[in-house]
């Protein structure tokens, strides 16, 4: 009789407009309108504040995306993003040291990283596989140590860049390296849009969307179809001759290419490149943006990842700037992490399983 | 009786979930040491009736119901299932509530231990922190368990009993309570096997015996007839009968339920196609299957025959096919058309057409998140890439979704399956609807050979002619080997043509379907382990 009740009627208006959307969704989108429409309010411009927001978005949105895969094949959220955040780290430097240039450092470094990040993600999803059920845990732990042991690895490492190493000992990479003479926003100035203090990083937004559509079609093919059926329940796979493991290790390795691949767009959008303890915490942003979005632990599609990059950056980008005009004193950086987290704290509350 | 008050009475009973009437105008009157037998088809409200009765938490979350209910004569509003528990009701619930790294002992008394007299950390803090009287728990333990009239040992863990022995323990927790009244069972022989499900009526006999009415809600009409005082009939969310058990019989309450002449299937008389020949040989099979072990099991099957696989519950009648379709570990050959099949391989049985319905819906048959149209076309579009469109020159294989909604539109209609439409989610279905979707799934991968695994198991009596005809009508068109296996040995006699009877891991013997009930009964419990 448990079917009786869940044969909910369709329900009309506004109240259908909640459920297909999402309650938390609302609530942030809410908040981040109020945030907009305040803005000239406080003395910000509301253009350069869209400006930022988009610019955030175009940063960040590979790295969300790059939950999606191992989602679908019931990996989880990917926590371990930091190891494919390294292997794009590496594949960076070792493009800089080699003394590319230009555009051809960017795709050099995502070139260098592609192996690196295969081989990873091969480990990594060999040890998710020896542990299903306890993923989230051990990528969380894989990531942490994956940063810690790198730490070690940059300093050992011989790279000789004069533009990457300490100044004083010549060895070590320095903790933040510029880009700039590299690959400083490649992506963002190709066919970049300006109009007054609005413009819209176009090549980002371009390059995000071929691996979204990629990740889309991907996901409409027979091994697509596969990934989401094992995460959706791995017995029925495998009665149905699917070899499980291989399916979750594919999405593992596809996760950490993503990861790898994301983290580039990052640094040419940010303009430097962040060592040692930086990728410690990227997991949480990316995890956060996907949940915002109306992911579940084993439901996530590409409009998810995008509404919820959006909503999530948005946030981000508009309350240090918002808040801290409205209240002008020493703890507006605290206030504003109390409201900006506890809103997402408080949408994720209001959550009701997976939304489209 | 007109002089006493019954012990209960609901009154206009009604409920509805979110506007979708599930219940209406439910009144019964039930006396100390009655049974009740409640029949209806899935989804007839039987399970939500008795949610109301037990102040189950959905029931007040979802609005709360309309009507009375009166313990002897008294109005009361259980607003949870502990208030239920204080006015003296009991429930048995289809899903087992034991601990499983408890014994037998520590789950019926869960809660409510005798308690050894003070210690020093129960006087300084309160009663809870005082020390169980194990010697108490034992004997009363032992004691409701003698109740019921079995042989379970109090120390066993519950992780260690068979799926029957759980069944038992529960009952013997509500019946270990003292102020007892009234027990509802909701379905509690669909997981015994034939002896015990009689040890359990004649408990259930002893019950009423000693004043506890019972609410006893099953499929197995049978039970019904011998154990009731009076049967209620509910379809739809109504009562459409109220009679005294001895005066109903089983046609009756079959009509009733569905409201409609069920036909009783004749057995099969077509003759058995004995010069066909043998399409998949199995020797000296074992599998490793917890509960259903297969020891050494040598069989022939032949082209074209619906052959059924019997025995009573943890014989191995389930292990043969889960093994030979590489779900459990295996051992030993197996031979399908002229080829040996590699077990533990699932994918090389299916690329072999072969196909699998198994036993276990909701764990291995069914995507339950995902909609009807992935369920009926998955395996098929994965063993045999059907509904796929090749792009880029076959480079790529593009999942062809118009392809996919044709398919499952195909089988809806075919297999009467009730749904909103074929996006719906297989986990809103009904059982029996859930089972048409199972073989659906198997139609879609157009095997030569289907193993069906207890087919029927929890669907109502409606759904189960459905299905049975469906796999009968897919052996005869499409010339399809059916194996099916079920614990109903009647529903066997009706479906197959031969019927082989499994019995402590091997097979005791193999009967043709018009052989007599006797015959098929020595069978089963020869070797019994």
């Amino acid at each position: 009789m448990s079917q009786t009740e869940k044969t909910l009627k369709p329900v009309s208006g506004f109240s259908a407009f909640v459920q297909n959307f999402g309650l938390p969704r609302l609530i942030i989108a809410g908040f981040l309108l109020l945030l907009f429409i305040a803005a000239p309010f406080v003395g910000s411009n509301f253009f350069t504040q869209l400006t930022n927001t988009i610019n955030r978005f175009s940063w960040n949105a590979i790295l969300v995306l790059s939950m999606v895969p191992m989602v679908h094949s019931g990996c989880g959220l990917n926590f371990g993003l930091p190891l494919g955040i390294v292997s794009g780290l590496l594949g960076a430097t070792i493009s800089m040291e080699l003394g590319f240039t230009g555009g051809l450092s960017f795709l050099m470094a995502i070139l260098i990283a592609t192996p690196f990040a295969l081989i990873f993600g091969y480990g990594y999803g060999h040890l998710l596989n020896r542990i299903k059920g306890g993923e989230m845990m051990i990528a969380t732990y894989v990531g942490f140590s994956a940063v810690s042991f790198m730490c070690i690895a940059w300093l050992l490492l011989p790279y000789r860049s004069p533009n990457m190493v300490w100044g004083l000992s010549g060895k070590g990479l320095r903790t933040t390296i510029t880009v700039e003479g590299y690959y400083d926003k490649i992506l963002a100035n190709f066919l970049k849009i300006e109009i007054g203090s609005f413009s819209i990083p176009v090549g980002t937004l371009l390059f995000f969307a071929l691996l979204a559509f990629l990740m889309w079609a991907f996901l409409h093919t027979k091994a697509g179809t596969a990934m989401t059926a094992v995460g959706s329940n791995p017995t029925f796979a495998r009665a149905s001759g699917i070899n499980v493991d291989k399916v979750r290790l594919q999405s593992v390795i596809m996760s950490t290419w993503l990861g790898a691949v994301g983290i580039l767009v990052y640094q040419q959008g940010f303009g430097f490149i962040q060592l040692y303890m930086a990728p410690f915490y990227m997991a949480l942003p990316a995890i956060s943006a996907i949940l915002i979005g109306g992911a579940s632990v084993n439901k996530a599609s590409i409009t998810n990842v995008i509404i919820g990059t959006f909503l999530f950056q948005g946030i981000v980008t508009m309350t240090p700037t918002v808040m801290n005009n409205i209240i002008r004193m020493d703890m507006s950086e605290v206030i504003r992490v109390i409201v900006s987290q506890g809103m997402i704290l408080y949408a994720l509350t209001r959550k009701q399983g997976g939304s489209k | 009786m007109s002089n006493r008050v019954p012990l209960l009475q609901m009154k206009s009973i009604s409920k509805d979930f979110f506007g979708n009437q599930v219940l209406s105008d439910i009144s019964l009157t039930l006396d100390a040491g009655e049974v009740l037998g409640l029949v209806g088809e899935n989804g007839a409200g039987k399970s939500t009736l008795m949610k109301i009765l037990f102040g189950m938490d959905v029931i007040a979350q979802t609005g709360g119901y309309g009507g009375d209910i009166l313990i002897g004569g008294e109005k009361v509003v259980f607003d949870s299932p502990f208030a239920a528990l204080e006015a003296g009701i009991g429930m048995v619930h289809q899903e087992f509530s034991l601990i499983p790294g408890f014994t037998a002992a520590e789950n019926i008394l869960l809660n409510r231990e005798p308690t050894n007299r003070q210690s020093v950390l129960s006087q300084v803090f309160s009663d809870r922190l005082s020390t169980l009287d194990r010697k108490k728990m034992d004997e009363t333990a032992a004691r409701a368990i003698e109740m019921v009239g079995v042989d379970i040992s109090g120390s066993m863990l519950s992780s260690d009993m068979p799926i029957g022995i759980k069944q038992f323990t529960e009952i013997a927790r509500e019946l270990s309570k003292e102020q007892l009244k009234l027990l509802i069972l909701d379905e509690p022989t669909a997981v015994l096997t034939e002896q015990e499900a009689e040890t359990l009526l004649s408990s259930v006999r002893n019950m009423a015996a000693r004043g506890i009415a019972v609410i006893f809600i099953t499929h197995r009409l049978q039970e019904i007839l011998d154990i009731c005082d009076k049967v209620v009939v509910m379809r739809d969310g109504h009562v459409v009968k109220e009679v005294a058990a001895g005066e109903a019989t089983i046609p009756d309450l079959a009509r009733w339920m569905v409201g409609r002449t069920v036909e009783s299937v004749q057995h099969q008389d077509r003759a058995t196609a004995g010069s066909a020949r043998t399409v998949m040989s199995i020797r000296n099979l074992w599998v490793d299957m917890p509960g259903e072990v297969v020891r050494n099991v040598s069989l022939d099957v032949r082209e074209g025959e619906i052959l059924g696989i019997g025995g009573l519950a943890g014989q191995g009648k389930l292990g043969i096919p889960n093994g030979i379709m590489g779900l459990y570990p295996a051992g030993g050959q197996v031979n399908f058309d002229g080829r040996d099949i590699p077990l533990n391989e699932p994918r090389k049985c299916l690329d072999a057409q072969l196909a699998f319905v198994s036993e276990d819906r909701r764990g291995v048959g069914l995507l339950l998140d995902e909609s009807l149209e992935w369920n009926i076309a998955f395996p098929a579009m994965q063993i045999h890439d059907k509904f796929l469109k090749p792009l880029l020159g076959g480079l790529i294989k593009w999942r062809d979704d118009r392809a996919i909604k044709e398919v499952t539109l195909k089988y809806i209609d075919q297999l009467q399956i009730k749904c909103t439409g074929p996006r719906q989610k297989a986990r809103e279905l009904s059982g029996g609807n859930q089972q048409k979707v199972c073989l659906s799934k198997a139609f879609a991968l157009e095997p030569k050979f289907l193993f069906v695994s207890e087919p029927t198991r929890g669907i109502d009596i409606g759904a189960k002619a459905l299905v049975l005809d469906a796999l009968k009508k897919f052996n005869r068109e499409s010339g399809v080997t059916v194996v099916m296996i079920s614990s109903e040995l009647e529903e066997l006699r009706q479906t197959c043509d031969r019927i082989a009877i499994i019995s402590g891991g091997k097979v005791a013997g193999i009967l043709p379907a018009a052989a007599s009930s006797e015959e098929f009964g020595l069978l089963m419990v020869e070797q019994v382990r």
